[in-house]
């Protein structure tokens, strides 16, 4: 049998970006030994994509924003579904976590008198989004990063986690591979944090990146871990949808946070011809209204485009599918119009949104300053994820903690857009502080030999196959067509019964799938080793998705286009039962403690 | 759909040999497209880093044509088809297998560049105040993806070999970065002068054309540093009144 090499940590964070990071960084604060794992180099991560903000209750822009509204705004967004102790350490502790990225060199925009700036977002109520142009993201993960090499963390680039490693039923360790050589890696830990991000590999039209497999979602699974929630799957509303090459890329809410409208081809500005009742209050009647709002107007309403992300991406594939659509399949988004308003409105929006203006022109040859783009709905971000404790971000299995978008719980049925960011920065902390305590009060444990033997063999059997099986990337196209199709945003019981009958014929191809070549930096051979986790999780929405037989939130049913009150107390968990299938069980929310329940009465 | 061929350099460790591969082509595409589709269907275990295809990332730097680029940014209908598409990997780091360089050293140098020190705070509740003018050269800065293309590109690094005593062109715009940090106390221009090779920089600019966010490297970053070490160590005033000072030590 091959042969691998032990690392030994105290904490062993899987998952660079910014959850990942900010939890590796708290740990090594509480003087343990952390080893971070990333997939690809570091600072690459999918955190790098996000391009609107990171919310936070500063209340630099509008005095009358606080903890208690941020709160009330995400619980509304999630349809209070949300795990509401999370919901409240969030917008508790959002603020403070941002104003430490400022002590570690972020450089945020300003206001006039030299703070943080925020500016407006889809659900929430006042300007709160601090950013960075539209390149947040980036900011972020580069703040976190270079903070965080000169605290003596151990960084493992270009490496994947395969299995997590038990002992008994606590998870003491991590096998994996690194990339560039093929070399098998052991990590024995006390405590393991997951932080690999999403799920958006199983559909074909996403912005996330090759390396969001579901890999923490699926670890976990494996392991023993309950997944909560998985039928909730943000398909962000705008996505480019052409040239062909760069369909799903993101275009940030921020474009209509900044003024941008959303037109047919008609040019009817069609949001506002469907206002859900939980926003009528909240919503512009016209849209002079609308206009004053994004211009900073404390008195005027938001305008419909900034409606929740679940509601503006239905509302384009209806316009989409009576026929409304633009020449390639979306809607039109358009900035440039703002010229009417402002004078030297081409140099503003250049200003405002850098790297849509550079993408669009780059890749679309479309110039945002003088022509509408054309967007539709693109897979982006997971709700669904491991259930974690809300104060400590340990999973059901113990020593296995979770922090991002692979844990579940902050967002409920949908997210607001920059309350991702947020998430990472409270929670990847939080994880970190509570696995470096827990590695305080636990030893080593003992793996198996088994366990890694167990893990090799499974790892090198694409390789052996010799070229003779499943192409791995035809497999993978496969199922995130399938995916798209059958589980997508609009679901019926019987597309979804289907793609489950579907992926146990996946699970049974993915068994023979073969990778020609050598170890040595092998794309082939990698991604038969993601497969796995892709499949558990297609297999963990569809199932989730089947079993709550109503519309909230990002999950849409047109077998059951209405809520269903009967179905609003609970979470949909998903566990492997002892004989190996997959478990749909239903689990009871907890009742709303009353300081919460008068703030959400209070904000109406 | 018509077809274009993409000759790929394919080895391992610096062996290695063009092959070419030809692939349909459609509107719209990029070369990481083609080289995705090749992957697919002709060449499974063909090694390339990508992540974002959106220009954020920087991972997915190669040579196309002879010129350093992002494979994810750069359009075929940019490109003449009626002859093959050249790609191979970047030539300032050491191969590893076809497309793939290893880019370790990089990272390997950020960790010996002094970190970001701000002053106090301003503010009793612990933040600063900065204006938006006095923050956007340094955001400027900021917006590189650590593609490393400008120390691929860099002939001090990819001909003279140079990585033990200079920095790069992208480590330059760091150091500047935090140099010009409204916030920032630390002092990195000995470091510049002794450790991290500044003088070798002969301004030729190369790095600022090949940069993919369009960072104007060497006239907003390298060329103030430069001055600002000139004026610590080779000012003929300065270097007086350093003579006539009393110094501490004595």
């Amino acid at each position: 049998m091959d042969r691998y090499t032990t690392h030994e940590h105290d904490v062993l964070v899987i998952g660079a970006g910014g959850a990942g990071l900010r939890a590796a960084i708290e740990a090594s604060a509480a003087d343990v030994n952390v080893g971070l794992v990333c997939k690809s180099l570091l600072g690459k991560a999918h955190t790098v994509m996000a391009e609107g903000g990171v919310a936070a209750a500063l209340a630099n822009v509008d005095d009358r924003d606080n903890w208690r509204v941020h709160f009330s705004d995400t619980m509304r967004g999630g349809q209070y579904l949300n795990n509401w102790r999370m919901a409240e350490l969030h917008a508790r502790e959002a603020p403070d976590r941002v104003r430490e990225l400022e002590a570690w060199g972020a450089v945020m925009d300003r206001t006039k008198d030299g703070k943080i700036l925020q500016r407006n977002f889809g659900g929430h109520k006042y300007p709160r989004l601090a950013h960075v142009g539209d390149r947040t993201g980036l900011e972020m993960i580069r703040t976190l990063q270079d903070h965080g090499i000169h605290r003596g963390i151990t960084v493992h680039m270009e490496a994947t986690v395969f299995r997590l490693l038990k002992d008994g039923d606590r998870v003491v360790g991590a096998f994996g591979y690194d990339r560039e050589h093929g070399r098998f890696l052991l990590y024995r830990a006390k405590a393991v944090v997951l932080a690999t991000g999403g799920i958006g590999r199983a559909y074909s039209v996403t912005s996330n990146s090759w390396e969001y497999t579901g890999d923490g979602h699926g670890l976990a699974y494996d392991a023993g871990a309950d997944l909560v929630d998985m039928e909730f799957v943000q398909f962000h509303p705008t996505g480019m949808v052409w040239p062909p090459s760069v369909r799903g890329i993101l275009v940030t809410e921020g474009v209509r946070g900044e003024g941008g409208i959303l037109k047919n081809k008609d040019g009817r500005r069609f949001m506002f011809d469907d206002i859900p009742d939980l926003y009528k209050d909240q919503t512009a009647d016209t849209p002079e209204e609308g206009w004053r709002y994004v211009t900073g107007d404390k008195d005027a309403r938001r305008p419909p485009e900034l409606l929740t992300r679940d509601h503006v991406a239905r509302c384009i594939v209806r316009e989409v599918k009576a026929g409304r659509g633009s020449p390639h399949g979306g809607v039109f988004l358009d900035i440039a119009w703002i010229r009417e308003k402002i004078r030297d409105s081409e140099a503003h929006i250049r200003k405002k949104l850098p790297s849509m203006y550079h993408q669009f022109k780059e890749l679309a040859g479309v110039d945002i300053t003088t022509q509408p783009m054309e967007v539709g709905p693109t897979t982006h971000y997971v709700m669904g994820g491991i259930r974690v404790d809300g104060d400590t971000q340990m999973s059901t299995v113990p020593g296995l903690f979770a922090a991002g978008e692979c844990a579940a719980g902050l967002h409920g049925a949908n997210r607001l857009g920059g309350n991702s960011l947020s998430d990472l920065l409270v929670f990847g902390k939080r994880a970190g502080e509570h696995a470096a305590a827990w590695a305080k009060d636990h030893d080593a444990g003992t793996v198996g030999e088994d366990q890694a033997t167990d893990a090799m063999r499974a790892c090198l059997a694409p390789l052996e196959r010799d070229g003779n099986g499943e192409n791995p990337h035809a497999l993978q196209r496969h199922l995130q067509t399938m995916m798209q199709d059958h589980v997508g945003i609009v679901r019926n019981e019987r597309d979804m019964t289907h793609a489950v009958e579907q992926l146990a014929d996946f699970r049974a191809r993915a068994a023979v799938v073969a990778a020609p070549g050598s170890r040595q930096y092998n794309g082939g051979w990698h991604t038969c080793l993601d497969l796995p986790n892709l499949l558990t999780v297609s297999e963990a929405v569809a199932r989730s998705a089947l079993d709550r037989t109503e519309s909230r939130g990002a999950h849409f049913r047109e077998d059951h286009p209405a809520k269903d009150p009967s179905l609003a107390g609970h979470n949909t968990v998903v566990r492997r039962a002892s004989d190996g299938t997959m478990e749909v069980s239903r689990l009871p929310i907890p009742a709303l403690r009353e300081d919460l329940k008068a703030i959400i009465a209070e904000m109406g | 759909m018509p077809k274009a061929t993409f000759r790929i350099w394919r080895g391992e460790r610096g062996d290695g040999a063009w092959v070419d591969f030809e692939t349909e082509v459609s509107e719209g595409m990029v070369v990481l497209d083609a080289v995705h589709d090749i992957q697919a269907e002709q060449a499974a275990d063909l090694a390339v880093r990508w992540n974002c295809k959106a220009g954020k990332c920087g991972s997915c730097s190669a040579e196309i044509n002879g010129m350093p680029r992002l494979m994810c940014m750069t359009r075929l209908d940019t490109l003449p088809l009626d002859e093959p598409v050249t790609i191979e990997p970047m030539k300032a780091f050491p191969h590893v297998r076809d497309l793939v360089t290893d880019v370790s050293w990089n990272y390997e140098v950020k960790k010996r560049i002094k970190p970001f020190k701000p002053r106090p705070p301003d503010a009793a509740d612990g933040t600063w105040r900065m204006a938006q003018e006095d923050v956007e050269r340094v955001q400027e800065f900021r917006k590189c993806i650590e593609c490393f293309l400008c120390q691929d590109v860099c002939h001090v690094l990819r001909d003279h070999h140079k990585h033990d005593s200079f920095i790069g062109p992208r480590f330059l715009v760091h150091t500047a970065g935090l140099e010009m940090h409204p916030l920032d106390t630390e002092d990195r221009l000995a470091d510049l002068k002794e450790k991290q090779g500044i003088g070798y920089c002969n301004i030729t600019k190369c790095c600022t054309k090949v940069c993919p966010e369009h960072i104007t490297i060497t006239d907003n970053a390298i060329i103030p540093l430069k001055e600002r070490v000139v004026d610590e160590f080779y000012d003929p005033i300065a270097k007086l009144f350093r003579i006539f000072r009393p110094k501490k030590t004595e």
